[in-house]
């Protein structure tokens, strides 16, 4: 598998929109059968370049190559080999949950008995058999979600592109579509997601990219990732109200690296335990001690700051 | 589950002629509500001949030019109907498939090419134009207005008269900001033609400066042609002068639809 011809590969990739750079020169590749996340901020240029991987943008400059072809002069004989699922659902919510499947099979050149039974089969896939010949507007968010993924598939794709696949999704519906995005990747299907949830990316990823301001900041698979730029655990400490800067001056040099937040101080250690001994033996009493494993998250907000972007 | 029997059969490729699978998804959305427009297509030429043809036309005595004037009435009314249908089904419908129901998105992942998505889109618009005039050709002969069998020569003019109205409204609605704009249109271009274009009195009664304006619409060309078509007489133009004409319309607004859409779709 790692000797296979990668199916995207991308070499100092750009995008830029007049003066503004979405996408500034960034390599990726993407191999066979792996689920390969893209993470980052709002703005950071994922969906800027799913956007050229999917064919509809064609890149600013860089190299792009899709299943060994040019996105720009092959772009309908890629998208045949492509499923996408955009983030905002754009189902037609005049036709019924059947029909956006057959009606979409047929710009595969599917013809029509078999996309009907390839629409049966995807909705049996993501449980809306039921549903099957209702409209598409009453339907839940989650249910237009696996409707969307299910129409991403009516073609058998060997890709599919996914755009945060579960963003505004509740946790229920959350959990069934990485279930079945799972399984997916089981039956050999390549996977290209982009999300701003760790715990999608943890959950899914073999390997990601955290990008932030059209670049790629750190690669790696999210164990690894972890690893490279984060410590084994953390210990989050609350001290009273308006004591924290104060006793913030006492931990220094107490673990790899101390981050005050407002509300809390973040320990970054190897070892919670020993670490929370530490600070007792210095005679600090925090209101609340908890000590937990390093997570994407710690990663993310490493890498991308903390600042709010909009 | 999804790699048993039928996802091995299913082989992706290019459709022979993707405009017409685009074409094949509108059609089974209207599949859902063509009864309600059929009845409409129906009492709307009725309404008008009993409103414009008989209860105007009684006032009218002369008739136009030696004619009844309902008969005269009848080829304008067809070529009108055309267009507004035509102008209608695209400005809402192709504005929402940008920026409410993003159809033109959805197909744009699919392995279709703008022209595809475009012209499968435009197709559906002819159909619509086509029926909704052909409904109103065969009403209007059963009231006895349609004076030649010539007459079936409305049907190939309406389809390049819908054409060459709805190319450009594509392109207006694709380049829209906002649906307000798309009322706009309906105030100054459609209303107007509708009102001045030979639909209810000839044109030569205009005031020199607004007949050159009339003579530049698309609609007066379809007028005069369907009107030739129906009395069976000869057109005040000449039919390839007619015909360049409404072409070029179709031509330059097919350009223009293209270049809108690829603003939109390839970014």
């Amino acid at each position: 598998m790692t000797t296979a011809q990668p199916l995207i590969q991308a070499r100092g990739l750009v995008k830029r929109f007049g003066d503004f750079t979405a996408v500034d020169g960034i390599d990726v590749e993407v191999r066979p059968g792996e689920a390969f996340g893209f993470l980052g901020p709002n703005g950071a240029g994922k969906s800027s370049t799913m956007r050229m991987v999917g064919c509809i943008s064609p890149p600013s400059g860089g190299e792009l190559r899709i299943l060994g072809m040019d996105p720009v002069r092959d772009g309908p004989a890629i998208r045949a080999r492509l499923g996408v699922c955009p983030q905002l659902d754009n189902l037609d919510p005049e036709l019924t949950v059947r029909e956006n499947l057959t009606t979409y099979a047929r710009y595969f050149g599917i013809p029509r008995r078999v996309a009907r039974e390839r629409a049966a089969e995807l909705l049996d896939f993501v449980q809306l058999t039921e549903r099957a010949d209702s409209k598409v507007e009453p339907l839940s968010g989650g249910m237009k979600r696996r409707l969307t993924i299910a129409r991403a598939l009516v073609n058998n794709p060997e890709i599919v592109l996914l755009d945060e696949p579960t963003t505004g999704l509740d946790p229920q519906a959350r959990h069934l579509v990485w279930e079945r995005l799972f399984r997916l990747k089981q039956q050999g299907v390549t996977l290209v997601l982009t999300t701003h949830y760790m715990d999608e990316a943890e959950q899914l990823c073999d390997r990601l990219v955290v990008m932030d301001g059209g670049r790629i900041v750190a690669e790696g698979s999210p164990r690894a990732l972890i690893e490279q730029h984060s410590t084994r655990e953390v210990v989050e400490l609350r001290f009273a109200a308006d004591s924290q800067e104060a006793f913030a001056g006492k931990l220094d040099g107490l673990g790899e690296r101390v981050e005050v937040l407002p509300d809390r101080i973040l320990l970054y250690v190897a070892d919670g335990d020993a670490a929370v001994a530490e600070v007792t033996a210095l005679g600090l009493v925090p209101a609340s001690v908890l000590v937990r494993r390093s997570s994407l998250e710690d990663v993310f907000l490493h890498l991308t700051g903390r600042t709010l972007v909009d | 589950m999804v790699d048993v029997s039928v996802a091995g059969r299913v082989r992706p490729a290019l459709p022979r002629v993707p405009a017409l699978a685009v074409l094949a998804h509108y059609l089974v959305g209207y599949r859902r509500t063509w009864r309600a427009g059929v009845f409409s297509s129906f009492l709307l030429p009725v309404l008008t001949v009993v409103g414009f043809g008989f209860g105007v036309g009684a006032y009218v005595d002369q008739g136009v030019g030696g004619l009844r004037y309902l008969d005269w009435l009848v080829p304008g009314l067809i070529a009108s109907t055309a267009m507004q249908v035509a102008i209608g089904e695209s400005t809402w419908p192709v504005l929402s498939n940008f920026r409410w129901i993003k159809t033109y998105f959805a197909q744009s992942a699919a392995p279709l090419r703008v022209g595809d998505i475009l012209a499968g889109h435009l197709a559906f618009v002819l159909f619509r134009a086509f029926t909704s005039t052909a409904a109103f050709l065969l009403v209007t002969a059963l009231f006895g207005a349609v004076r030649s069998p010539w007459a079936v020569a409305v049907l190939p003019v309406v389809l390049l008269l819908s054409l060459a109205v709805a190319a450009p409204t594509f392109a207006f609605s694709a380049w829209a900001p906002s649906d307000s704009y798309l009322a706009l249109l309906f105030r100054f271009a459609v209303i107007p033609m509708t009102l001045f274009a030979g639909v209810f009195f000839p044109v030569e009664s205009l005031p020199s400066g607004l007949r050159q304006l009339a003579y530049a619409t698309p609609l007066w060309h379809g007028v005069d042609l369907c009107r030739a078509a129906t009395l069976g007489v000869a057109p005040q133009w000449s039919v390839p002068g007619h015909l360049l004409y409404l072409a070029a319309w179709a031509i330059a607004g097919w350009l223009l639809a293209r270049r809108a859409f690829r603003r939109e779709l390839v970014v």
